[in-house]
Formats: structure tokens, sequence, C-alpha cells
């Protein structure tokens, strides 16, 4: 079996958020990290090669110094790197990302593409989803198990209050949440051997059936007019009442948010 | 001259690091509170590599240099001392003795599952009577056909009862010398758990690191096969001294990590404790103790990487060894006595680490060669 992960290196929000005056991260003032979904990712791809034998492919989008990131998924266990780098590829909004890794992807053999769910710096949870689309596979998002059965994945997707079980003909693309798993540590001698290997480095000129119009900036429809720091969802509250008590107590609950 | 770690060694860093501030950090006041063994990170370490970082990758190791290693025992040793010495027993006082010495077969049979971390190693010289002064052993090994008899007893032995594979010394022969004075010959073995005649005495109840496990070792009439002879016959002695170099640079980093977490505590609790309506880091005498104890904690850094890096790359590093022991052993007291008075009466309360750091720095100038025993080996070299 061939998987290949997607990931980004993005600044390690836990340490709080810097912003530039025109309202762009600072990037350079925060550390980096890989994109805690996307390790998920990595660590399933991962436990699927130890349990069925798989060959995991990181490809990675950004600066040269995203490099990083791949020697520490190929230090936890991936096979081989990939890094995706060009000045014409800046700027890049999700659709621009996506047209790009697919491009890139066009080049790979593979049966699973795994990404996570979406970036911290960017939270859109895009990107995976218009992969499969450029590629024409099927796509799972969410997932919160994987399992293979044969030639097909059997995925768990995760919803707020339940999950769903649903079964793809291989090739098709997962994007993975954080909670999916708890990610292996680098071992330090794989971390030795990753800088021994060799990354791959693609330019634009390797990108497959890619046109220059949908690529970094110019190719990127959204236009941010402001960005913040993500505001965290409360947990909810849940109670168990029966149907016609729950409208009443829903009706109040909006009333006094002078909702309705 | 380079001062720059490698990309390697810093992400190494961060590896050992978020570990250590994820597993260890967490239990290490509980570890240090009931003496309990942390056997479950010392599983864990093993899944992550820490416990054969040095060895290499045919006998199950990751193949790195002692500088990784010894960054490993720095930042677990940063938030745990406890765990910091369990990984430099089992790594430069079991693990480098085979891997030295051991014949191929040892090495398979001993060095893989250790390097793996699938079993734990001890050491043990030292005896009652025989401290600083390792010749005056009285434990003994006779060869009865094809097996080794010892009886005997060792002290003060780290992972004693957790450990699965030991390094034992014992006196084989004892022989006189041209100026007519006896010499005891002594000789190593590795010894596993369970053998006949292996048994366990007290555990010692210490001042500090307190969750590794500090054992008596009893043999009596203890059977170990022939094959088990680590080196030559009679060469034990040099086996022991050539170990103790390495387990000193282990200590070194252990004594190391020491001092930068209660450095870092301090920083963190001046910033925040108020007196006299500010913080007190405002005062000047808060500063210059901490301007102190930060150069200090560099210097000894320094001296722990040199020799790491000297062990990679020299024949014999004594010297390297027992400087970066002496001074990093000295400097962790130092400043960990220093940051319990920062920290006033808090400083003195089981709640705040540093309480912790103070009592298990103090160990890293006995243990190994006592820094008096570090200065006899430095001055000798002077003076050869």
């Amino acid at each position: 079996m061939k998987i290949v992960v997607c990931v980004k290196q993005v600044p390690d929000t836990k340490g709080g958020v810097k912003f530039n005056p025109d309202g762009t991260l600072d990037r350079g003032a925060m550390l980096t990290i890989m994109n805690p979904d996307d390790k998920a990712g990595l660590e399933a791809a991962l436990r699927l090669k130890d349990q069925y034998g798989a060959e995991v492919t990181v490809v990675t989008m950004g600066l040269p110094k995203a490099e990083e990131v791949l020697r520490e998924a190929m230090a936890m266990g991936a096979d081989k790197g990939i890094l995706v780098t060009d000045r014409v590829l800046g700027g890049a909004d999700t659709w621009a990302t996506s047209q790009t890794l697919a491009g890139a992807i066009r080049n790979l053999e593979y049966d699973l593409i795994i990404t996570g769910r979406q970036a911290i710096d960017g939270d859109t949870a895009q990107v995976g989803p218009q992969i499969s689309e450029h590629l024409g596979i099927p796509v799972i998002s969410y997932a919160q198990k994987i399992q293979i059965e044969g030639d097909s994945v059997i995925v768990e997707r995760q919803y707020d209050d339940r999950y769903h079980v649903l079964k793809a003909k291989m090739p098709c693309l997962i994007t993975a949440l954080a909670e999916l798993n708890e990610p292996r540590y680098m071992t330090p001698g794989g971390i030795f051997d990753a800088y021994n290997a060799e990354i791959t480095v693609w330019g634009r000129a390797n990108l497959v059936d890619v046109e220059d119009s949908n690529l970094g900036l110019k190719g990127s429809p959204t236009q941010i007019a402001k960005a913040s720091d993500k505001v965290r969802k409360g947990a909810g509250e849940k109670v168990n009442l029966d149907p016609t008590e729950s409208v009443e107590y829903i009706i109040d609950k909006l009333k006094v948010k002078h909702v309705i | 001259m380079d001062f720059m770690l490698t990309k390697q060694h810093e992400m190494a860093r961060t590896l050992f690091k978020e570990f250590a501030e994820k597993e260890v950090k967490p239990l290490a006041q509980e570890v240090d509170e009931t003496e309990v063994f942390p056997r479950g990170t010392v599983e864990k370490m093993a899944k992550a590599g820490f416990l054969g970082i040095p060895v290499p990758k045919e006998y199950g190791g990751q193949g790195c240099d002692p500088l990784t290693y010894a960054m490993c025992v720095e930042e677990l040793s940063k938030v745990c001392g406890t765990t910091g010495v369990i990984v430099s027993a089992h790594t430069s006082l079991c693990c480098d003795p085979i891997m030295t010495y051991g014949t191929e077969e040892q090495k398979q049979k001993y060095l893989v599952p250790l390097a793996k971390g699938e079993k734990l190693g001890a050491f043990g010289l030292t005896e009652p009577g025989a401290g600083t002064d390792a010749q005056g052993q009285q434990t003994k090994a006779v060869l009865d056909g094809d097996e080794w008899v010892l009886n005997g007893s060792k002290i003060f032995i780290t992972n004693g009862k957790e450990a699965d594979i030991y390094v034992i010394f014992a006196v084989t022969d004892v022989v006189t010398d041209a100026k007519g004075r006896s010499k005891k010959m002594i000789s190593a073995f590795i010894v596993e758990k369970g053998m006949p005649g292996f048994t366990f005495g007290t555990k010692e109840k210490k001042m500090g690191i307190r969750g590794s496990s500090t054992y008596e070792l009893i043999f009596t009439d203890c059977r170990v096969p022939k094959e088990n002879l680590l080196g030559q016959a009679g060469k034990g002695f040099g086996i022991a001294m050539h170990t103790l170099d390495g387990g000193r640079i282990g200590i070194a980093a252990q004594a190391l990590g020491l001092a930068e977490g209660a450095l870092d505590r301090t920083i963190e609790y001046v910033k925040e404790r108020k007196q006299f309506g500010r913080a007190i880091g405002a005062f000047q005498n808060t500063q210059f103790q901490l301007a102190d104890m930060a150069t200090k904690v560099q210097a000894a850094q320094l001296l722990v990487y040199k020799a790491a890096m000297a062990k990679a790359t020299q024949k014999v590093y004594s010297v390297e060894a027992a400087q970066a022991k002496l001074y990093a052993a000295e400097v962790a007291m130092e400043v960990t006595t220093k940051a319990v008075q920062l920290h006033g009466g808090y400083g003195y309360i089981r709640e705040y680490d540093v309480e912790r750091m103070m009592r298990d720095a103090k160990i890293t100038e006995i243990y190994e060669g006592t820094s008096e025993v570090q200065r006899m080996v430095i001055s000798s070299a002077l003076l050869k």
C-alpha cells in the first residue's frame, strides 16, 4: 500500500498568536510545529504501515524552512519527504494550495491520501476535500478511526454528538482529527537518519495538470479582510428531556439570549 | 571551534524536552513522595528509543553519539532527577561495558534487549568496605567447572531491584607484586536476575532521587555461566574505571539538568512573587544571584558537552569526564541551594520543585566518584 500524507508547518499557537500591523500572522516571531491534525494523520498512516505494511510519503508546500516538518515526519517513521516550494506559489489560499498539492500528488502512486482536518493557523478545513475534488477521488473527512478492509477503507467520521461509519474504495482521501490518536515520538536515531536522507524538492515545473492562474497569490480568490485569534467554542450543554419539554427549554434559552 | 549544535542535536533536544514535559514532569513529585520506581515512564522511554541512544543500530540501539545521550539525561533531569539517573545507570554502566568488552554472543544476548529497552541494566561495584577505594572488594568469584560461583554483596545499586541484567565485579585471584604486596585481581561478570543464589537485601531510604530503586545485591553461591565473564579475567578493575569515565558524563548531564531545572523554576517564581510591592525579580540581589547561577550553568553545560564529544572522538577522556562531573555536580548543588533561598519559605516546602531538586542534586557530588575522586583524577593527570 502507498500512502501520501500532507503536512503543514504552522506557528505554534500555544504561546499565543502574534499579528503584524496589517493583520497577517507574524510568523517570524512564533515557533513552528507540525500542524496537530496533520500529525495525527501521519500517525494514522504510520500505524497502517505497522499493521499492513505501507510506504509513507510526506508532502508539504511551504518555504524551504518547511523541510523541518518533513525531517520530523521521517524521524517518526515516514519513508520519503517531498517539499513543494517556489516563489510563484507564495501567498496561496486554500484553492491555490489544494491545486498545488494535487499537482504534486499527480506525480505519485497512492492508495490513500491523508491530510489533517484543518491547520491551526487558518482553520479552514478546505484543503483536504479540495485535493480530493481535483484528483477525482472520494473523501471522508473528520476521521476518528481508520481501518483497511481489502481494497476499501472503513472510517468513523466524527460529528458533535455521534459518528458515521463510512466505507470507501481506495484510492481515496481522508482528513484526520487530532483526536484520532496520540502521535508517536520521533526516535533519536530516526532524527539522525532523517537528516542523512534526501528530501525531494519540487517547484512549479514539477506540478502536473495545473494552470498558472490557479497558483500562488494570483490564483487565490480569497481576500483576507481581517484576522483574529480563534475564539474557542463552548462545551455546550446537554439535557435529557422529553420532546415537549425540550422545545420549551430551548425556547426559554433563546428568549433569555434575546434571539426570539 | 564551533559552539553551535547541529540541527540533528537541536531536534533531538526538542524531542527530549517534549517527552520530559509531557511524560516525566507530571509524575516527578509523586515519584519522589511515594518512592515508587516509575516503571510506566521507563516503558515509554524504551518505546521511544531512549534506553539505547549511544548503542549501534546493529545491536538494537539508536546509533547516536554520546552528546545526544547526554542531552537526553540532561532534559529528563531538568524535570526529574530520578528518571535521569535510571537512564544514565542503565546506559553508561550496563550497556556501555557490554558494548565495549562483550563478546559477540554476549552482545546479542544482553546488549540487544538492553538497548531496545526490553531489559533494564544495573552495575554493581560498590561494597560496604569498597566505595572510593574500589580495590577493597570482598565479593569473590571462583570457577567451578563451567560456572563461576559468586559470594558477597554489593550496596547502593541504582536500578537495583528493577533491573534484569547486572554487570558485577568480584575478586577472582590474589597475586603478589614485585614488592611482595598482595593485589586483588578483579573480574567483571554479566549476571541475570533470577540466577540461583542472587537475591536482594534492603532498599535504601534516600535523601533524593527517591524513585530510583537503590538496593543491596546479595550473592550466595550464585552460579553464573562461565561464558558470562565480561572481558578478560583479572581485568575487571580497568573495565570498572573505564565504565565510570563514561558514567561520569551521564551523571554530569544529570547534575546539569537539575541546575537548569532549578534555574528555570526560579526565573518563573521571581517574576511572580511580590514583596514590598514589587516582584522580587526587580531587586538587584535577585538579579545578581540569577546572573551568577545562569553563568555557572552555562559553563557546566560547555564542560559536559565537551566531555561527551571527547568520548566520541578520543580513546581516553578521563580528565574531561572528571572535570565535567566535578563542576556540574558542584554547580547543581550551588544553584539548587540558591534556588531554594530565592523561593524563601516556599522553597522549603515539598510542593515546590526546587526543594526536591536540591535534595536530588546532592548525590551528584557523591556517586560514580565523589568530587574528591574527580579532583584526584584531574590532579594526577596534571602531575604525571
